[in-house]
């Protein structure tokens, strides 16, 4: 009766069936959407930060370090926090603080892990690993710090820290992602690519959960993390934290450089900070205080402070005036007829004019220099003598960059017959009568602490230089580096025209412009002391400066010191100069008494004695500034920033141990 | 058992490798589900869903050989019992069963449980087939209409009471037994015009489907025979215009107020299933993803990720076909579809070789039922319809649903083994 009705039956069962078939088809073959999502979902992407290099000083010494530590992070969606105070208490964190975390966490994503608190030491992981347990969502991830066991050279090594936005829009490969770390200034940022290594990816497949289950078809597609590669610099740690204490109070640099090969020895900028302070999850915290610092301690004043040489430049002076032929060794000048005053007595030669920095003498030397063309126009005289002269000191480095492995260099100021055009206005409408300032280093002539160090190199290996430089080698010592830094430049000036030079430097020690202290026994220290004007532009002191080197003979260290504020050359920076170059010859310190005084020497007080806005105002309209201090302050608010203090150790550890 | 065996003699083979196929295929995808690539647990690892579902299996072939040993009278004689047994079962378990998901259906017996419902639909088969055994039931008479209907609703309203929707639903396979046995078509093309005028209502906008429903109506009346347009017909069909009207609007509020938050998600889901893919319509979106990702050959046995990291729910039970599509791909879920159209056809032509009504009509139910089954389980993987938890015959995991799909099928080859001897008695 109703036999039929089992073809429709029958029937219906087919068509579903082949309704199914063609979904299926066009689900599982057509659309690949879904298989996109597939990958998406349950395999993920994992990326491994390598260790980034470590970095050490020439005799094998730690810098920098890495220290495992924990970043902690919450999924609010799975967040269980029984007591929020008691875990605030426990995470050392206030109410606020965790709330506004929370938030923004959630609003990253309820679901998924997002950062909570970064950096926590071992120490504090296993203090709260246990307890950590009662609050669900929490998942604490490994990660790294940058340690500095030294607690020195923060300037010269820069920091670690997040990315900024403008480097990650700014990035030429598109290596770096959001929250990523990266070095900032100083060698961290100059050899990043080497430091950071290369990071790995790997495909791992997850579960719902974000539980990982495994490899991703067993890593065929993952790329090996290359570790970062060490860096190896030609800093002698112990040198320069003895350094570093002795500028504890002060403001200035200390460089030294190892003539022979152009290695930086030492580089003290002082004020300076402990550098754990920025590796620390207080980064933005402590790099705010560093900020408002007046005494600007994130600047790396060796490299990027600029000061007129002073009498320092009268070495120049007479090795370019030998070469030019307008100076000889016996040739004597009395103080008449110039216009400068002189602390010495008497007529000098060449050696003793550098032995008592007689200004007088200099004035002559420069005024035979640029009238040495004889062109009967004095004027015109002028300008082809400075411009002789000109590109004779150019070669040592003064107004140009001397190619340092770091970031940041500035090239200073040597002024150029264009110059002193632009100035006055118009061709020969200027001559020496104008300029005669420069002859003692003063006037338009602005140089770094480390050009200054440079030419203490230049008359030790007496005629060349290697550019200075802080590596010694990328991954093992002698490889790495540029070919720049083996390269032996020359000044253009006859070794024979040093031996003077030298013999007044020698003699400056011994008896003349330094300080009878200084000249520690079986050191032969040579130097030339400087007094950077800097009372007449308003302040109260002028700077202190002195370049030397050591031995006298086959030198081993080439050094320039810098002292702000604090007067006279022949003393601060003398001194300064006097005992680090004993430690790194000697390797210890014998001249106690210079070592005491040194330390006791507070320059700290002299600067800032006028308003900061007028200071400010003037330092702008003033050429002849010089560009450390941006701000002065009527007194000292940081009265101890040396970090081989005990004091300011302990501080940092406080830092970290949070 | 040989070919010799009194009982496997007349035995369908061909249904018999086709149940074989399915519970290997169901086994192997159940392993393959739970298989973590970490752990790589044993298949025969008892304390995994594998290995229980292989105890299972074995008490089922205990199941299968008592089926077949007990007289073939047995479920006639006892059908009506049977279905009293069920009804108090299912009053017992709203009484004294265990809560599992907000849903009292399941007695636990230690650290296994049974669920009452998944025997409801073979007892109500059996009372079914021996009511219509009657000679003189007419499925076109009302009364008997109304028994049928008494016969189904009253263990379908006790498993809704339980809150076990899907399992309620799964009685409305019924129909299709009804439709062979002579209940007017208007029933079920009536059912399946409701269902179609509910999807549409909640796509469209309520006024596109009335001014739809009116052309249609128009255009019946035109295409109708001249000497049948007259004022009655055309009263008639404006009538039915009307009343499909009224479900149109009617679903509106149903869907809104009448249905509970996770029925109306899962309906809501289904017309559009980009609604909410990591809350509402996740289960959806996930089985669609397994299932896609497989593409054609699929990713291999054992080497599904979605399905084992757990990013498709309850996969070893109710979303099985999804661990088949992601490894297997659209071959292997081909063959799962032709499988399942294979085995319901051959019950369908087994029903019909039926010499009692009895036999029939039990065979018919027991074809809908795996068909329901089959339409609705394998749909909700691939988004063609609501998610209704109800398991795949033989696939899915879980003792209660194989035990009873298995003396499901083996009653009826145990009816369809007398055929042949039947014959040869009388």
């Amino acid at each position: 009766m109703f036999e039929n009705r089992r073809y429709i039956v029958i029937g219906a069962f087919c068509l579903v069936g082949l309704i199914y078939i063609a979904r299926l088809f066009y689900i599982q073959v057509l659309d690949d959407s879904y298989s996109l999502g597939s990958s998406k979902n349950s395999v993920k992407r994992v990326i491994e930060i390598p260790y980034r290099g470590q970095v050490y000083d020439r005799n094998g010494k730690l810098i920098v370090y890495n220290t495992p530590v924990y970043d902690l992070y919450v999924t609010p969606k799975q967040m269980k926090v029984p007591d929020t105070l008691a875990f605030c208490r426990m995470m050392n964190i206030t109410r606020q603080e965790f709330d506004s975390l929370i938030n923004q966490a959630t609003t990253y994503s309820p679901f998924k892990p997002s950062l909570f608190l970064r950096q926590l030491s071992k120490e504090d992981f296993a203090r709260i690993q246990d307890a950590l347990v009662d609050y669900r969502g929490f998942e604490p991830r490994m990660s790294s710090m940058r340690t500095y066991p030294a607690h020195t050279l923060a300037n010269a090594l820069g920091y670690v820290s997040e990315i900024t936005k403008k480097q990650l829009d700014e990035q030429a490969t598109f290596y770096y992602r959001q929250g990523d770390y990266i070095g900032h200034n100083g060698l961290e940022e100059q050899y990043e690519e080497e430091l950071r290594g290369k990071r790995g990816v790997r495909f791992v497949m997850q579960n719902v959960r974000g539980v990982v289950k495994g490899s991703y078809k067993n890593g065929e597609f993952d790329t090996v993390a290359v570790a970062g590669q060490n860096l190896y610099t030609g800093i002698d740690l112990d040198v320069q934290q003895y350094a570093d204490s002795l500028m504890a109070n002060k403001v200035g640099s200390v460089i030294a450089i190892e003539p022979a090969t152009g290695e930086i020895l030492v580089s003290v900028s002082a004020p300076t900070y402990d550098p754990n302070m920025l590796s620390s999850r207080f980064f933005s915290k402590n790099y705010g205080k560093l900020l408002k610092n007046p005494y600007k301690p994130l600047v790396n004043r060796p490299v990027m402070a600029s000061y007129r040489p002073g009498s320092t430049f009268k070495l120049i002076q007479a090795l370019v005036a030998q070469q030019q032929g307008s100076l000889f060794p016996n040739t004597a000048y009395s103080h008449a007829g110039s216009p400068m005053r002189c602390h010495c007595h008497g007529v000098r030669n060449l050696s003793g004019a550098v032995q008592y920095s007689c200004n007088p003498y200099f004035y002559h030397v420069f005024r035979k220099m640029l009238y040495f063309n004889g062109d009967p126009n004095t004027f015109k005289a002028s300008a082809i003598g400075l411009q002789q002269w000109y590109d004779a000191v150019k070669l040592f480095g003064i107004g140009q960059k001397l190619g340092i492995d770091l970031p940041t260099e500035y090239g200073g100021k040597l002024p150029s017959v264009e110059f002193y055009d632009k100035v006055y206005k118009g061709q020969y409408r200027w001559k020496f009568s104008n300029i005669y300032s420069l002859s003692i280093g003063e006037g338009e002539l602005l140089i770094s602490p480390l050009k200054l160090a440079n030419v203490a190199a230049i008359i030790a290996n007496r005629g060349y230089y290697i550019p200075p430089h802080y590596a010694k080698g990328v991954g093992k010592v002698g490889s790495g580096i540029d070919a720049t830094y083996y390269e032996k430049r020359q000044v253009n000036i006859d070794p024979k025209y040093f031996g003077p030079v030298i013999e007044g430097m020698r003699g400056a020690v011994v008896h003349g412009t330094v300080t009878p202290l200084a000249n520690i026994a079986d050191v032969e220290l040579c130097g030339k002391t400087g007094t950077s004007q800097n009372a007449k532009m308003g302040h109260k002191y002028d700077h202190s400066i002195f370049v030397g080197f050591a031995p006298i003979n086959n030198p081993k260290i080439a050094i320039a010191v810098f002292v702000e504020n604090a007067g006279w050359g022949g003393k601060a920076a003398a001194s300064v100069a006097a005992l680090v170059v004993e430690r790194y010859l000697k390797r210890k310190t014998e001249a106690l008494k210079l070592d005491e005084s040194v330390k006791a020497q507070n320059y700290m007080l002299n600067v800032g004695v006028i308003g900061a806005k007028p200071a400010q105002k003037k330092k702008l309209d003033s050429l002849r500034k010089d560009t450390t201090r941006k701000a002065v302050v009527k007194k000292p608010l940081m009265t101890n920033t040396a970090p081989a203090k005990p004091a300011s150790r302990t501080a940092a550890a406080g830092v970290n141990g949070n | 058992m040989s070919r010799n065996d009194p009982f496997a003699r007349n035995i369908d083979w061909l249904t018999l490798a086709l149940y074989i196929g399915c519970v290997l295929m169901g086994w192997f995808n159940v392993y393959a589900a739970v298989y973590s690539p970490e752990a790589k647990t044993s298949i025969f690892d008892l304390s995994t869903n594998a290995g229980k579902q292989l105890m299972w299996i074995g008490t089922s072939i205990i199941l299968i050989i008592c089926v077949l040993v007990i007289d073939h009278r047995f479920y006639d004689q006892f059908a009506y019992i049977f279905y009293g047994f069920m009804i108090f079962m299912l009053l017992l378990v709203m009484v004294a069963g265990s809560n599992i998901n907000g849903s009292r259906s399941w007695f636990k017996f230690g650290s296994f449980s049974l669920q009452p419902a998944e025997f409801a639909k073979l007892a109500t088969s059996l009372a079914l087939a021996r009511y219509l055994d009657v000679p003189g039931v007419n499925l076109t008479k009302q009364k008997d209409q109304l028994y049928v209907a008494g016969i189904i609703g009253l263990p379908a309203i006790l498993i809704l009471l339980s809150n076990e929707t899907g399992s309620t639903l799964v009685f409305a396979a019924f129909i299709i037994m009804l439709y062979r046995e002579g209940l007017p078509a208007i029933y079920p093309l009536s059912g399946i015009t409701l269902a179609t005028l509910f999807v549409l209502a909640l796509i469209f906008p309520l006024t596109y489907i009335f001014i739809g429903i009116a052309v249609l109506a128009v255009a019946v009346i035109f295409i109708l025979p001249r000497y049948n347009r007259n004022l009655r017909s055309i009263l008639g069909i404006g009538l039915i215009s009307l009343a499909m009207m009224g479900v149109v609007a009617g679903v509106d509020f149903f869907v809104n107020d009448v249905l509970q938050t996770h029925q109306q998600n899962r309906i809501k889901v289904l017309v559009n299933p980009n609604i909410d893919p990591l809350g509402v319509g996740w289960n959806v979106t996930q089985a669609k993803i397994a299932i896609g990702s497989g593409r054609f050959e699929g990713k291999g046995f054992l080497e599904g990720t979605q399905t084992k990291f757990d990013f498709v729910p309850e996969q070893s039970t109710d979303f099985i076909f999804c661990t088949i599509g992601e490894e297997h791909g659209f071959v292997g879920s081909t063959i799962v579809v032709l499988l399942f159209v294979g085995l319901l056809s051959r019950l369908v032509i087994l029903a019909e070789k039926q010499r009692s009504r009895f036999a029939r009509v039990y065979g018919y139910c027991v074809a809908g039922v795996f068909f329901f089954h089959f339409m609705v389980n394998i749909g909700m993987t691939i988004g063609l319809m609501p998610v209704i938890g109800i398991p795949l015959p033989f696939f899915s995991y879980g003792g209660s649903s194989l035990w009873s799909f298995t003396l499901f099928l083996f009653i009826f080859l145990k009816l369809d083994s007398r055929r042949t001897s039947m014959l040869s008695r009388n």
